[in-house]
């Protein structure tokens, strides 16, 4: 499997489409730290936007790349390698060589501003280190998709439908449920809710980094208990990582099953 | 070499292979030919473990293949497109196929022969669909395998390059390897092979040499012969 | 002339001679605080040396001076009332009292005045007290520069630091408060000021303000309060140069208004709290000069807040800066500086050229169903932030910052 996730990321590195991400993201950092002159400020804008241009790349590269290395997959089928190590192997080494753009086009220009003298090491930390999650959730999520529709287009469509309904429509519907149902307890609802989403997952994970923890304590002993103690974090970074293992596994499953 | 039985497989609703059984002895050139979705290349993509079949049993020597991936090694398999990842360059290409398998491998000797030397440092995305053959063929031939599977290997090939191809085939036959080949050219089929088999509607309607086909379809033209076999069936 | 000022002289010195002093120590002859008390006479000054006075109920009713030398202490050993002053012009100053009787039905204090004016209490720590100091229905007294601390975890067994009750022109200055009930407690003062004191970590209030008209404080800081400070039915308050910092809880502010008329609220700094000031029925409130740094929310204004002025305030990076439970506004914003804001400055004059908008849907959504709280910062809030900006259905239409700052004010 590492020679085929070598393969694939050293495929990737070379391809023109790392270097947009990387160069975005460099862009991006400075843009950032230019228009707030502060860096915990930035990290808190930064947020809003890693949460959802990370999963919206994610997707779009997953989807991309399986379907633009078909031939590349067709030839590894044929070679004496077993199919999961091919498709895991692929799948990590796009996962992380995004995950590489990622941590260096936003790294290098926080470093330049002395991030590590700063205060917000953590949060900054942890934002990249959710960013890393997301990118593996999400490739994995579209690389599903893609196993699934023959059809490049209607997989695009699906994958964009899936980032969209994620990051937008679950929370407008989750609110409105909310609103709904407001005579209702709530609490434990809304820790479901949120956990089945891994957008919403990665957001409050953030916002507790970011100190908005007793905001939160705000509505209530559930979340006070949940949100203000280790036991969030612990349980919010389990079902991160069930939320890369369970879409990898698919992948797994799928891909055993398809005729190439 | 390979015993195929029963062998049925769907793509949804299209039924492509019906209860094939086919023995394919070890040593010599095999063809498998037919009309376009008879099933050819979904009968090689069995063999090779690409397509999951829906029922039936494959063993390459005695050994059931499905759900196996070691078997491959002993495979070397020409696919049909020649397509290959843009970015990486044809050296680059051919070294990490051969760093996958990790089996010897004499791919200077066929970079000379067709002639390739000149595109090693060029990236597969800039080569011409002729040249991509030609890296397909070297992939393919560059191991010493007791099978070869080759599908549609004369596509977009000079005549030079076929006649080279020839050569190695015919090389790889004298040295007792068992070579599976699917094709519509008829008359490479009538040079090379020993055996062929003619797949129709998802089952195998002719099986054994090219003469016995002649005899049956009282043609002495193979392409006669195939043609008759197509219009008989569809009178 | 000059007979006159020999006079003067001579009357000083006979008045100093007058001012008897009766020293106390372990080993004296008199050896208790009770004991020296008995024979002082109204003027008399009492020296308390160094030294462990196990000693409670100790009722002062002359005028005298209490002064401990080299730090004595004095333990209640957990029964009852320690000092009790029933008299004008005492003072006590330089001592350790500790060990209050916790009650349930008395209000045991460390040091209690009552009726006594004119009293200064100063330079005291007051370790494991029910109550510190208590002062009733007294007038022109000074605290100053005491420590009083206590291990309250529950509301219902502890007491408050310096609590007043119907008192008149006392000044409050330089104490430090910790582990209380309420670290300071005003019930019916007026003309009282607060300041340079540090209220920490206290059960419920840093400071709890009740019916207390014509009173300043300044200069305080209030730091991790179970519910931050109150200031409830009062007016003409003056607040300004306060600091209100990190109380975080579930119904914590930095500080709770509620019927409050014609308030000076200025220069003062409200970080990391849940709530920065939470406002309800306070009416003719002047915010000027404040700074709003990191809380939940910086402003959360219910019920009916009628023309308070909130001019040259900093709002920085606060989840909500403004929440309101109702669409009416009748209250100003102008010239702030606000962290969220976007706009732009073309003609470079620091103002911005397009107003801010400090109420968001989504606070509004909060204040309804505050479990939607998780929800905070998703791009779907986002969105329909952005649409009520564009045109306000469920917020106050006309609460607009018309100048907003493009820079913070320093």
């Amino acid at each position: 499997m590492l020679k085929i996730l070598k393969y694939s990321s050293f495929d990737l590195m070379r391809s023109r489409w790392s270097y947009v991400y990387f160069l975005f993201y460099l862009l991006l950092g400075f843009v950032l730290l230019f228009l707030n002159n502060n860096v915990s400020k930035a990290v808190i804008t930064l947020m809003n936007i890693i949460i959802v241009i990370v999963p919206l790349i994610g997707t779009i590269f997953g989807v991309m790349y399986y379907y633009n290395s078909r031939e590349f997959t067709i030839l590894l089928l044929a070679q004496p390698l077993k199919r999961s190590t091919i498709f895991l192997g692929q799948y990590i080494g796009l996962s992380i060589s995004l995950s590489i753009s990622l941590l260096l086009g936003l790294g290098i220009p926080f470093i330049f501003y002395g991030i590590f003298e700063s205060a917000a090491i953590w949060d900054f930390s942890s934002l990249l280190i959710t960013g890393v999650f997301l990118t593996f959730i999400f490739v994995a999520l579209s690389i599903n998709i893609a196993l699934s529709n023959e059809n490049r287009i209607k997989g695009f469509g699906f994958a964009i439908l899936m980032w969209l309904f994620l990051a937008v429509i679950y929370d407008g519907i989750f609110l409105i449920s909310l609103m709904i149902f407001n005579d209702y307890p709530l609490d434990k609802f809304s820790l479901i809710a949120t956990m089945t989403n891994p957008i919403d997952l990665s957001r409050i994970l953030i916002l507790l980094k970011l100190d908005i923890s007793a905001l939160l304590g705000y509505t209530g002993a559930v979340f006070q208990k949940f949100f203000g103690t280790g036991l969030g974090v612990i349980i919010s970074f389990s079902v991160l990582i069930l939320w890369v293992l369970i879409p990898a596994w698919l992948i797994v499953v799928k891909s055993g099953r398809k005729d190439f | 070499m390979i015993n195929i039985s029963n062998l049925h497989k769907n793509f949804g609703k299209v039924v492509v292979l019906r209860g094939i059984d086919l023995e394919i002895k070890k040593g010599g050139i095999f063809a498998i030919l037919g009309p376009n979705g008879s099933g050819k290349t979904t009968l090689i993509k069995s063999i090779l473990g690409m397509v999951i079949p829906d029922s039936g049993k494959i063993a390459v020597n005695n050994h059931s293949v499905l759900k196996e991936w070691s078997y491959r090694d002993n495979i070397n398999y020409l696919p049909q497109i020649a397509d290959f990842p843009n970015n990486l360059s044809v050296k680059e290409l051919i070294k990490m196929i051969k760093n996958l398998r990790g089996k010897t491998a004499s791919d200077s000797e066929l970079i000379e022969i067709l002639g390739l030397k000149p595109f090693l440092d060029k990236k597969l995305g800039n080569l011409s669909g002729g040249t991509r053959q030609k890296v397909n063929l070297v992939l393919c031939f560059m191991f010493d395998s007791e099978l070869l599977i080759l599908d549609e290997p004369t596509t977009g090939l000079d005549p030079v390059s076929l006649i080279q191809l020839k050569k190695i085939i015919r090389q790889e036959k004298k040295i007792g390897k068992t070579i599976i080949i699917t094709t519509h050219i008829m008359s490479f089929v009538e040079e090379m092979a020993d055996e062929i088999v003619f797949l129709l509607d998802g089952n195998i309607y002719f099986k054994g040499t090219i003469e016995q086909l002649q005899i049956k379809t009282e043609q002495k033209n193979l392409e006669h012969a195939i043609a008759n076999i197509l219009t008989l069936e569809n009178a | 002339m000059k007979n006159i000022l020999t006079a003067l002289i001579f009357c000083l010195i006979n008045a100093n001679a007058y001012t008897q002093v009766i020293k106390v120590c372990p080993d004296c002859k008199i050896n208790s605080i009770a004991q020296a008390l008995k024979i002082a006479k109204n003027g008399y000054k009492i020296l308390i040396e160094k030294g462990l006075y196990s000693e409670r109920n100790i009722i002062i009713d002359k005028s005298i001076q209490l002064i401990g030398a080299g730090n004595p202490v004095i333990d209640g050993d957990n029964k009852g009332e320690i000092i009790t002053i029933k008299a004008d012009n005492v003072s006590i100053s330089g001592f350790t009292i500790k060990n209050v009787g916790t009650s349930y039905t008395e209000d045991n204090a460390a040091i209690k005045v009552v009726k006594g004016n004119f009293f200064t209490i100063s330079n005291n720590t007051l370790e494991n007290v029910f109550f510190g100091i208590t002062i009733e229905k007294s007038k022109h007294g000074i605290i100053e520069n005491n420590n009083i601390s206590s291990t309250a975890t529950q509301e219902y067994n502890s007491g408050n630091g310096i609590h007043l009750w119907h008192c008149d022109d006392i000044k409050v200055k330089n104490n430090q408060l910790h582990g209380l009930r309420d670290g300071i407690y005003f019930e019916f003062v007026t003309n009282s000021s607060i300041s340079g004191n540090i209220s920490k970590n206290n059960v419920r209030y840093g400071l709890h303000f009740m019916f207390s008209n014509d009173n300043e404080y300044f200069e305080n800081t209030f730091v991790n309060n179970g519910a931050g400070v109150a200031v409830m039915f009062s007016k003409n308050i003056n607040m300004h140069h306060n600091k209100f910092i990190k109380n975080w809880g579930s119904s914590s502010y930095g500080l709770l208004l509620k019927e409050i008329y014609d308030a000076e609220i200025t220069d003062n700094l409200f970080e990391q709290n849940t709530i920065g000031i939470h406002a309800e029925g306070s009416t003719r409130i002047n915010y000027k000069k404040n700074n709003f740094i990191n809380n939940g929310w910086a402003i959360k204004i219910s019920g009916a807040c009628y023309t308070n002025k909130f001019t040259k305030n900093n709002f920085v990076s606060n989840a909500f800066d403004v929440s309101y439970n109702s669409k009416l506004n009748d209250n100003v914003f102008d010239n702030n500086y606000w962290s969220e804001y976007a706009g732009y400055d073309l003609d470079k004059n620091g103002i911005g050229d397009v107003p801010f908008r400090p109420v968001k849907l989504f606070s509004y959504i909060a204040n309804k169903t505050p479990e939607t709280i998780v929800l905070l910062r998703s791009l779907f809030i986002d969105i329909i932030n952005f649409s009520e900006k564009v045109s306000p259905v469920f917020t106050p239409d006309n609460l607009l910052d018309n100048n907003p700052l493009m820079q913070e004010i320093k």
